[in-house]
């Protein structure tokens, strides 16, 4: 394969609404302008860097593949055509800090270290998973990196966070919480109230919103009177910076410098991130909301061809190059369903275990 | 040695000592604070303890509980206040899909040592949005441990055991008990579990069994019975969730006829729950149908005189033993 090949795997599409798309919202409809440029990163770090969305690209191409023969069922959620923004977002985080994701967070928990193995034996619903096969897709959780899911309410990971960076500062750490949300997620309560607390008692929280425009099929000029994000959260006293979230570079250049005013300032930032989502919403949704060709013209600014070209374009990657980080990715891959297939179910006799915390056990 | 207190000092007691004991533990709440509590029961509190530890917070239920979820996670031990059970809806999806849910979700990695306090109940003329009592709405739900305490002792010494839990502990209060007044020993405070019922009064011919601020009610009605030659026990639930099946079971299996009084509505209610544990349980050792006295299905009304007619009464608990009684073989 080349490097523009990295689209959708043969047989796991949901079926396409075709021209049955009616009031596509214009603010989807024209993407700006593929990212260009240098990329100011040395050789290896850039390559490390495509390596992880690469790492997420084919995890979740697989992960469509797999719900499409059942191995995977419930909701599967895909992050395809967002990977720059949870690549450069963790990439600006330290081992302290806390993570709080959504149901769209396969990457984020990959990025932020959990082995691709416990997160595809997690889909499969095996004992072997992240979450003992009892979270699925949408809550990966990982102690030993302090990832905190994997929350599947919209919003509800927004009060979590604002709670996560109050014990640290009570606690005196020097750490931050990034929450990650979708833009959908700003008409919820829980966005507003979580923004308020935090600016009131300046706790480090890092806001990532994810805004790819759509919240399921509900395009945001279509659910929200004030489009302007920033303003939104502008308007609690909270710093905000905004970056083009198919940019890669972009990304990690505005978590460097929203993680180093948290750090800095002990208070809030947020950080509003623009891309795309290539996927249907879910496994279950047939895209009536959005054209054909809106999809397509933005697929022009795939976050990992555009790195890739940009690479190229410097002398920094080479095809073989990219081939090599493209199979080994695909290696991890086949290793970790080999894992998930070989994992085991959990014994039903066990089906009342972690309702509460057993005499003993950590808390 | 004992002293009198009021419940509303015994549960400022109980704060003040774990604040002392603990650093993680800190309380949050709607004018916990500079106001005093709006029940005054963290009055002083915030002199004492500053505002880190006494956190007021804003009208923000959904937020503020899911920030206790959170420094819960982050390894506080947070007691949160909401003012009461109406206003803890707005944070019923904190409560419910984070907080009782993250354990299990997780595969057990994080656990929520969450406390939230919060006033239940009628009787002040407070009206429809301020007097319900959805204790047993959270009693639905698995990984919630739910506590009533209805006595004095209970108030002093439910809290530090819901601090050692690992686990979130709802804490019912009823407003009507703040003011009531019992002894506690002097010293070293009460120590109480957080998983068995209790019985208040011992009888031998009906089991009254409640919880919260039904359980004056019900004392008050035993009083009247025995003045009629029926000797009633009153079972004291205090453990909503998880129940504690053996002691109800040994009370009415004692008593041969049972009544549950609980100040929620009756359908879909905490008292329809016993009941139906009675008859899977000990449906063979009554003598009599199982009876209860609930709130009347109405939202509760501002009226005095209609208030008192919704909500369970000395009276009605009377009458419904004394049906039960006539119902004997």
């Amino acid at each position: 394969m080349n490097t523009s090949a990295a689209g959708p795997p043969q047989g796991a599409r949901a079926p396409s609404g075709g021209s049955a798309a009616h009031e596509v919202a214009s603010v989807g409809a024209i993407p700006p302008a593929p990212p260009t440029g240098p990329v100011p990163w040395d050789k290896p770090y850039a390559l490390a860097v495509l390596t992880d969305m690469l790492r997420i690209r084919r995890m979740e191409e697989k992960a469509a593949e797999l719900y499409g023969e059942q191995k995977i069922r419930g909701f599967l959620h895909l992050y395809i055509g967002e990977e720059a923004v949870a690549t450069g977002a963790l990439r600006a985080l330290a081992p302290q800090d806390n993570v709080v994701a959504t149901y769209r967070e396969h990457a984020h928990a990959l990025l932020r270290g959990l082995s691709m193995d416990a997160i595809m034996a997690e889909m499969y619903g095996k004992q072997e998973g992240c979450s003992r096969g009892r979270g699925g897709s949408m809550h990966l959780f990982d102690r030993a990196s302090r990832f905190y899911g994997g929350n599947a309410i919209v919003g509800g990971g927004l009060p979590l966070s604002a709670g996560l960076a109050l014990a640290d500062k009570l606690s005196g750490r020097a750490a931050l919480t990034a929450c990650f949300f979708g833009e959908g997620a700003v008409a919820e309560g829980a966005f507003h109230e979580a923004m308020n607390l935090a600016a009131l008692w300046q706790l480090p929280v890092l806001f990532c919103c994810e805004n790819n425009l759509y919240a399921m099929g509900t395009a945001l000029a279509r659910s929200e009177a004030q489009t302007d994000l920033c303003a939104k959260a502008a308007s609690y006293g909270v710093a905000t910076v905004r970056a083009d979230g198919m940019d890669v570079v972009a990304v990690l250049a505005a978590m460097q410098q929203a993680a180093r005013q948290v750090r800095q300032t002990g208070g809030p930032v947020f950080v509003e991130l623009r891309t795309y989502r290539f996927r249907a919403h879910s496994m279950f949704d047939p895209e009536l909301y959005r054209d054909k060709r809106e999809v397509e013209d933005w697929k022009t600014r795939g976050p990992i061809h555009t790195f890739s070209a940009r690479l190229k374009a410097q002398g920094s990657l080479s095809e073989p190059e990219f081939l090599a980080l493209d199979a080994q990715a695909q290696a991890e891959v086949q290793q970790a369903v080999a894992f998930a297939e070989a994992g085991t179910w959990e014994p039903v006799a066990d089906l009342l275990r972690d309702v509460t915390t057993p005499p003993g056990a950590p808390a | 040695m004992s002293r009198r207190v009021s419940y509303r000092e015994a549960v400022r007691e109980a704060l003040r000592e774990a604040l002392r004991a603990d650093p993680r533990v800190f309380l949050m709440g709607e004018d916990v604070g500079r106001y005093g509590g709006t029940y005054a029961v963290s009055k002083g509190l915030l002199d004492e303890f500053g505002p880190e530890r006494i956190r007021d917070t804003p009208l923000s239920e959904l937020g503020f509980v899911g920030a206790g979820i959170g420094a819960a996670l982050g390894g506080m031990r947070p007691i949160v206040e909401v003012m009461t059970v109406n206003f803890s809806l707005l944070a019923l999806d904190a409560i419910v899909n984070s907080a009782a849910m993250l354990r299990h979700m997780s595969g057990g990695q994080f656990s929520v040592p969450l406390v939230i306090r919060m006033a239940t109940g009628a009787g002040r003329q407070v009206a429809a949005q301020h007097s319900n009592s959805f204790e047993g709405w959270y009693a639905h739900v698995p990984g919630l441990r739910v506590l009533a305490p209805a006595t004095i002792e209970d108030a002093r010494g439910m809290l530090s055991a819901a601090l050692a839990d690992p686990d979130p502990v709802l804490m019912f209060e009823h407003a009507q008990l703040y003011n009531s007044e019992g002894e506690i020993p002097e010293g070293a405070p009460p120590v109480v579990d957080i998983c068995s019922a209790r019985v208040r009064r011992a009888g031998t011919d009906v089991s009254l069994i409640t919880h919260g601020g039904c359980l004056p009610k019900a004392l008050r009605a035993a009083e009247e019975l025995a003045a009629q030659g029926i000797s009633a026990e009153v079972l004291d639930l205090r453990v909503l969730r998880p129940l504690d099946d053996a002691t109800i079971m040994a009370s009415v299996r004692r008593c041969r006829r049972a009544v549950v009084v609980d100040e929620a509505w009756r359908s879909g209610s905490l008292a329809a729950e016993v009941m139906a544990r009675i008859m899977e349980q000990a449906f063979f050792d009554l003598d009599a149908p199982l009876a209860r006295v609930c709130s009347e299905e109405v939202p509760i009304p501002y009226a005095r005189h209609l208030e008192e007619a919704a909500l369970p009464q000395v009276a009605k608990i009377v009458a419904a033993v004394q049906s039960l009684m006539g119902a004997a073989p």
